[in-house]
């Protein structure tokens, strides 16, 4: 059985360049890995073998004649939520488990161009709603830390193929915390940009006033290395951002003498696990040491985030996700006898339950006599809880916290409860509704389990996120360590 | 704020969902967990607050009106459940 | 009892962009069945909508057309409903900020008064695909070729009192449109559809009575005609002590007659919210600034300027003006000719007739401006009589040439020469001396009726081309040689 490969992206660039591998050779290692582990951890639902393959002779044959991109040849995986040209592209439900589109999500095609290989697809929960991948069609991913445990979700596949060493990088969204609770769960660093700064074109929506896509890779320099390639105006999408990509990782380097750390003491009140609750306060020291300076700060509305997410979230997806109809392209219930039955039929066999629960409580808070108890509200609320930011960043620069107020927890153990769920997301939720960028890199370890913490930033200060996870990792290793996966006999 | 089961029901058929006989105990008692959670919310002075539908204070951009697709009917209709002389087939509809 | 009718009207016209006003597909109508739908049409999976910049300035043009609000900021959202003409499960369209607020629009009835309706809103959205009935085992076969073709839906106030009130109204819209060159007016490819909401109530009363809702009625003529049945269909419910049921009906052309809509029973909760997918549309001064440069005269003053500086009644400005080619083609014959008069009753007159006939729209005319100048021009100069004219014009159609070409080759020149005329008028006095005696022994004052056997003998004889006038002094100087 071949070991994992811990190298980072920029380790693996650097080797492709100097020629002590070969795209050819990463990606059947990385094949192998899938092969040899994937099918205890669940983390892939395509593996594109023939295609990848073809693609890393053809990287190779670039590295040979000097013209690679950044990324050519190393080989990553995207998250089933994005489209992928020839590719079945699913979102972790039955509705698509037949859906092969015929283009390529913008982020595919500027990682494409940026030269990443990819190697497959990776479970999620079903249109990406779900904190634990357990709402997969596919059957749940495992935390490679403990296979008894979730990886986190939506973006659950991801974080467990990179925490185990499958890729090295992998594509993720976040709608309420997809990106950063597993990033957290499984010990990787991941983060949400700055809604609009990379395109949604292609990425299969689920709530489309707070879904955004992110890099899922080890290091912040890994992800900042992602993330230039896949941010950038987007003319087909109209809420993408007209403004110029940074060079984030020239920006890596920053000091944080005088950094102004914000500590939000909503985040570290009652439902914070005291072993997470260490390990976040642990970081922080270690930032105070970097010359940071901690400041406690008031975002009082955090509670409310739960309902607000919760009805908005829901009440767009209602809607985006009625294209899913029978007639065009998915599932499509067998002999339908009318329109009707052809409609309700074929949405009933294609869609999980938490799916269906939350297109019903979505169209209830939409509905005639409810909109301005539930959807209004919950909107005018959310402008409430960026107010809430944006006072708090007059006094600092980033703000730092747990990104979740507990460690992976065990499969099944919540999934009974929707709303008890739903509570695990208390501390990413409100930066979706704000629309800021924020990142989960990891910090320690509770009870043999990774823990993440958070860093939220203003709008398009990605740079000095990636900066400061960057000079913390520098001073850690927390994001070198690796599960040592027991696989089953 | 609670719902009924048949009220559950009259919502599954705007949605085009079923909701089937033995499921819509748990799904009323979940549904009304989230309606309770919801609850919260009335809490909050919203009184005259603008409702904040995107996250940035943007106007939307508008495109050149110029054709740029082609003709793609059929790698679009190879993923199609039912196709018939380039039109998609539906149970007959009745106006 | 005797009733008053309330009617309001909501007009779906297709605006004339060369894309879609989500995507970049193309909207040429009669394409084959999906080639001009794309993933954006077709709502496939990630799939997002930009707004066409065409769209928005068309629909500011007919806001500023009609001096209405425009919506400085504009709002899109989601109409939910399920059909499988309708891709995404919702239509985008705009409901609680529409770009174009309230206006007043001022029109014609037939007997030329002038009447005016309230103009409620003005909205942009997206057209559905079409549902094909036939035979396909039993099923409908989707056609998403028409889907995201940018519509105007421009609403009315219930101000219309007639069928006869709502279809002048149409037509003036209808005007109007094709003169902004917002939409091609086409009714029979469906470029503008009207769904008439109508209600009665007593004579005299002010309460509104239940109105139903007739869909998708495509002409004039139907309009007319399903307002009619509808009224006759309602005032017997009332007659027999029965109540209007709110609902949508369809009228059905073969039939003449309205029907509930069984589709449309199941009682719809839109569930609209703003469009996520889209920001708001936002619209300067400057902005604004630049449309109002775009736009042209518009019918009622070019109408005012056609009775102001031709000197043409004002049924006679009104016809012209109508439709902004055929204004356009009056202008550019009557300055080529010089002549606006003869040109104007040209162009009412054999021109119009013409396309009438062949079933031609004005572009399509084979005649061209300056050619019907040219002809005109040889009127003026008696080159040819009015009669002669007539079959220059019938040539020109026929694509034979300009009007000298033809009278050149047919030899049509009036023959002007009073030597040549002398003396066919000395052969007609010759060949009928009864008719001269008769002449002669009459009183003079029936003497002019009399002459005109002679003129026509001559004309006859010179196939039309003797000079109508000088036949006539000539006929009466020989005829009457004692008055001499």
């Amino acid at each position: 059985m071949s070991v994992t490969d811990s190298r980072s992206l920029t380790e693996l660039a650097q080797a492709l360049a100097n020629g002590d591998t070969s795209s050819v050779a990463l990606t059947e290692a990385a094949l192998t890995r899938i092969d040899a582990l994937d099918g205890a951890l669940n983390s892939f639902i395509t593996v594109d073998r023939e295609s990848a393959l073809r693609d890393a002779t053809a990287a190779d044959a670039r590295i040979a004649d000097g013209s690679a991109a950044p990324l050519t040849g190393i080989p990553i995986a995207h998250k089933d939520i994005f489209c992928t040209r020839g590719l079945r592209t699913s979102c972790g439900s039955r509705m698509l488990d037949n859906f092969t589109p015929p283009y390529d999500a913008t982020v595919v095609e500027r990682l494409r161009s940026a030269g990443a290989v990819v190697i497959g697809k990776t479970n999620m929960d079903e249109f990406a709603m779900g904190s634990s991948n357990e709402n997969s069609f596919y059957g749940p991913c495992k935390n490679p830390w403990d296979l008894n445990r979730v990886p986190g979700g939506s973006s659950g596949g991801s974080a467990a193929a990179v925490a185990a060493g499958l890729v090295a990088a992998a594509t993720g969204t976040d709608t309420g915390g997809s990106i950063r609770q597993p990033a957290a769960f499984c010990g990787i660093t991941g983060l949400k940009p700055t809604y609009g700064l990379v395109s949604r074109l292609g990425m299969i929506a689920y709530a489309s006033s707070l879904d955004q896509g992110g890099p899922m890779a080890r290091s912040a320099e890994d992800c900042a290395l992602l993330l230039e390639a896949m941010a950038g105006h987007d003319p087909r999408d109209s809420t993408s951002a007209q403004r110029p990509v940074a060079n984030y990782r020239e920006q890596l380097a920053q000091s944080l003498d005088g950094l102004r750390i914000g500590i939000p003491k909503e985040y570290f009140g009652e439902g914070l696990d005291s072993g997470v609750a260490a390990v976040i306060e642990a970081a922080l020291k270690e930032y105070e040491s970097m010359g940071a300076t901690l400041h406690e700060i008031s975002l009082p509305r955090t509670a409310l985030s739960i309902p607000a997410y919760y009805v908005i979230a829901p009440a767009e997806a209602s809607t985006n996700l009625s294209r899913y109809d029978g007639v065009r392209y998915g599932h499509r219930c067998d002999n339908p006898k009318d329109l009707e039955d052809l409609y309700t039929r074929s949405r009933e066999e294609g869609f999980g339950a938490e799916v269906q629960r939350r297109i019903l409580v979505g169209t209830y808070a939409l509905s005639s006599g409810y909109y301005d108890a539930y959807y209004k509200k919950a909107q005018q609320v959310r402008r409430f809880i960026a107010g809430d930011f944006a006072s708090a960043f007059e006094s600092v620069d980033v703000i730092a916290g747990p990104t979740t107020p507990g460690i992976a927890f065990a499969l099944g153990s919540k999934t009974s409860d929707p709303t008890a769920m739903y509570l695990e997301d208390i501390y990413t939720l409100s930066v979706n509704l704000a629309g800021l960028p924020a990142m989960s890199l990891p910090a320690g370890f509770s009870q043999g389990m990774p823990v993440g913490l958070q860093l939220i930033g203003q709008h398009f200060e990605e740079a000095r996120l990636l900066g400061a996870a960057h000079q913390f990792q520098q001073r850690s290793d927390w994001h070198r360590q690796t599960p040592k996966l027991e696989l089953p006999a | 704020m609670s719902v009924s089961g048949d009220t559950i029901r009259e919502i599954a058929q705007l949605a085009r969902l079923a909701v089937e006989d033995d499921e819509l105990p748990a799904l009323t008692s979940s549904f009304n967990a989230i309606l309770d959670l919801f609850e919260q919310l009335q809490a909050a002075p919203t009184d005259g607050v603008e409702p904040m539908a995107n996250p940035l204070d943007a106007s939307q951009s508008l495109r050149e009106d110029v054709v740029t697709e082609t003709n793609q009917r059929e790698a679009l209709q190879a993923v199609a459940p039912l196709t018939e002389d380039g039109l998609y087939l539906v149970p007959r509809v009745v106006d | 009892m005797s009733y008053e009718m309330v009617i309001g009207l909501e007009v779906h016209l297709q605006l004339a962009t060369r894309s879609k006003i989500f995507s970049g597909s193309a909207t040429t109508f009669g394409a084959e069945p999906n080639t001009q739908a794309n993933a954006v049409d077709l709502a496939m999976p990630g799939m997002l909508p930009v707004l066409n910049v065409q769209a928005v300035r068309y629909a500011v043009m007919f806001g500023l057309a009609i001096d209405a609000q425009i919506g400085k900021r504009s709002v899109f959202d989601r109409k939910n409903y399920f059909y499988p003409d309708l891709p995404k499960g919702y239509q985008i369209s705009q409901f609680a900020e529409p770009i174009v607020g309230g206006g007043r629009f001022a029109f014609n009835l037939p007997d030329g008064t002038q009447s005016e309706v309230g103009i409620t809103r003005a909205h942009l959205e997206e057209d559905a695909g079409k549902s094909l009935h036939e035979d396909f085992h039993g099923m409908t076969g989707i056609d998403l070729n028409r889907a995201g073709t940018p519509l105007l839906e421009i609403v009315t106030e219930p101000d219309f009192r007639s069928a006869e009130q709502a279809v002048a109204f149409l037509k003036a819209l209808h005007s109007l449109v094709t003169y902004l060159g917002i939409s091609d007016g086409n009714m029979a490819e469906g470029s503008m559809r009207c769904d008439v909401n109508l209600s009665l109530r007593p004579k005299g009363s002010d309460t509104l009575g239940t109105r139903t809702e007739v869909k998708n009625v495509n002409s004039f003529r139907f309009v007319e005609k399903a307002i009619h049945c509808e009224r006759v269909r309602q005032e017997d419910i009332l007659d027999d002590g029965g109540s209007i049921v709110q609902e949508t009906r369809l009228y059905d052309a073969d039939r003449d007659e309205t029907r509930s809509m069984r589709s449309k029973e199941v009682a719809n909760d839109y569930r609209y919210f703003p469009e996520p997918d889209l920001l708001p549309v936002i619209l300067s001064d400057a902005d604004i600034a630049d449309i109002v440069a775009t736009l042209p005269e518009l019918p009622r003053a070019r109408r005012a300027r056609f009775e102001e500086a031709y000197g043409l009644s004002g049924y006679d400005a009104g016809v012209l003006t109508d439709e902004r080619a055929v204004a356009d083609y009056f202008e550019a014959t009557a300055r080529a000719s010089g002549d606006a008069k003869l040109a104007a009753n040209w162009i009412q007159g054999d021109l119009l007739a013409a396309l009438n006939a062949d079933d031609k729209n004005i572009t399509e005319c084979p005649v061209q401006a300056d050619q019907l100048a040219g002809l005109i021009a040889r009127i003026k100069d008696q080159t040819i009589s009015g009669k002669i004219a007539k079959q220059v014009f019938e040539a020109m159609w026929q694509g034979e040439g300009d009007a000298d070409a033809i009278i050149e080759a047919r030899g049509f020149k009036q023959v002007s020469d009073s030597g040549a005329l002398e003396s066919m008028v000395d052969q007609v006095v010759a060949d009928n001396p009864d008719q001269v005696a008769q002449y002669r022994a009459a009183d003079p004052a029936k003497r002019k009726k009399l002459s005109g056997f002679f003129v026509g003998q001559i004309m006859k004889a010179s196939k039309g081309q003797a000079n109508p006038k000088m036949v006539n002094d000539l006929l009466i100087a020989r005829l009457d040689p004692d008055d001499n």
